[in-house]
């Protein structure tokens, strides 16, 4: 087992891990941060999608121990200090981008890297950004409304109702 | 997936040397190692990170060369190669936005997928493959299906890619894996045109070598009218047969070409 340290939505965290232990398994199993899931653990649909140091990444395809030292940002971050929805969730609520809500944790995260990035995507850059992400309810059409609606975008215009 | 020991050393002769050991093995980004052994269809003693070295980040262009980094990741590609526009766009479509994020082109060339989009690129360009202990042209550096050159343990550091005078890299997605059921990247230069073929060979990506002598007389689309490769040696899978991939590879080269301008 080795020391494994990084700071995960703010909190320095620190535990005792396996080469092989998945920075997914870490955050879900060691310290209980749940909201990030696992899907396919094959490094396709996104599930599990956080960022590190700012960047998305799929948590279920990358070793806990290359995230020492890094700073981790989960589901469990995102809301607003006081609690309250952050503009990307309030806006998938709002628009209704999710039924099951399995993939949500990583629609919401992938769209706040995109955002982070480009304020205000189009319709099909958000399509492309989403192409690591499957839901399999929605047909994606209001997480697209969503995430136009979070970058202060005109919802009307996304093409398919 | 069974349990390794991990390393991330911070210089190449500190990785060189945690190589050295019996079943280490080499981790660049992940993306497509991991899965792996998830499946353990490997299962090494010792796992070498790449990724804390910096001499292996970083893009850098000069005198008409553009240095890719092996640890630089698509995502960075995509976003600093701008002297080199058709390798950007090529990083910046491989698989997904999180996976550029972790995945390598040294990664990506040393495991040598059938299907990868790299392999295209570094071939059309004629680039070479720099590593701890030499320097390897991309015709001798790719040797068949998840076959290479390297040696056990040999680090690759850096691609040096040629800037061509115009380029594209045209891909036919399998949709679901976002791997290349054909991609063909060509790439003219002033002596001649290179077009390499990713996705379509049971020997992994190879040079069309009829287009490239059509296109170097005529760099237009017209110019490949009545060429084909032969269906004997595609890859026949559930995503497409022989004859259809054998099909690909001539629209997919001609749509390049387009694009290349």
């Amino acid at each position: 087992m080795t020391q494994v340290t990084m700071t995960v939505n703010g909190k320095a965290v620190s535990g005792e891990v396996e080469g092989r232990t998945l920075l997914s398994t870490f955050l879900r199993e060691h310290l209980g941060l749940t909201g990030t899931h696992v899907g396919c653990d094959t490094a396709q649909c996104g599930a599990c999608t956080v960022h590190v140091d700012g960047k998305a990444v799929k948590s279920c395809n990358m070793l806990a121990l290359e995230a020492d030292g890094a700073s981790v940002d989960t589901i469990e971050g995102q809301a607003n200090p006081d609690g309250s929805l952050n503009a990307i969730q309030a806006a998938f609520q709002e628009h209704h981008g999710l039924q099951c809500g399995f993939c949500t944790p990583g629609m919401v995260m992938a769209a706040a890297a995109l955002l982070k990035e480009n304020p205000k995507p189009t319709e099909a850059e958000i399509r492309h950004h989403l192409s690591g992400n499957l839901c399999r309810c929605t047909g994606y059409h209001n997480i697209v409304k969503a995430i136009m609606a979070a970058s202060g975008q005109d919802v009307a215009a996304v093409a398919a109702e | 997936m069974y349990n390794f020991e991990f390393v991330k050393p911070k210089t190449l002769e500190e990785a060189v040397a945690a190589l050295s050991a019996e079943e280490a093995q080499v981790l660049g980004g992940g993306q497509t190692l991991i899965p792996t052994l998830k499946q353990r269809l490997a299962a090494p003693a010792k796992l070498v990170s790449l990724s804390g070295i910096e001499a292996l980040q970083g893009v850098r262009a000069d005198g008409g060369v553009l240095t890719v980094g092996a640890g630089t990741t698509h995502a960075t590609v995509a976003a600093e190669a701008g002297a080199y526009p058709a390798l950007a766009a090529l990083a910046g479509n491989i698989a997904d936005p999180a996976v550029r994020n972790r995945g390598t082109l040294g990664g990506s060339i040393a495991n040598n997928d059938p299907a990868a989009d790299y392999p295209a690129a570094v071939l059309a360009s004629g680039a070479t493959v720099v590593t701890i202990a030499r320097e390897i042209a991309a015709d001798d550096f790719f040797q068949g299906m998840f076959t290479t050159a390297l040696n056990d343990g040999e680090i690759i550091t850096a691609v040096k890619f040629p800037i061509p005078e115009a380029a594209s890299y045209q891909k036919f997605e399998q949709p679901a894996s976002r791997f290349a059921l054909v991609g063909v990247f060509v790439a003219k230069y002033a002596d001649g045109v290179r077009v390499a073929v990713t996705g379509a060979s049971e020997d992994g990506v190879f040079r069309w070598s009829e287009a490239e002598a059509a296109l170097a007389a005529n760099f237009a689309p017209e110019a490949l009218e009545g060429l084909a490769v032969p269906a004997e040696g595609m890859i026949a899978d559930l995503h497409g047969s022989k004859a259809y991939r054998a099909h690909l590879v001539g629209v997919m080269t001609k749509r390049a070409v387009a694009a290349a301008g």
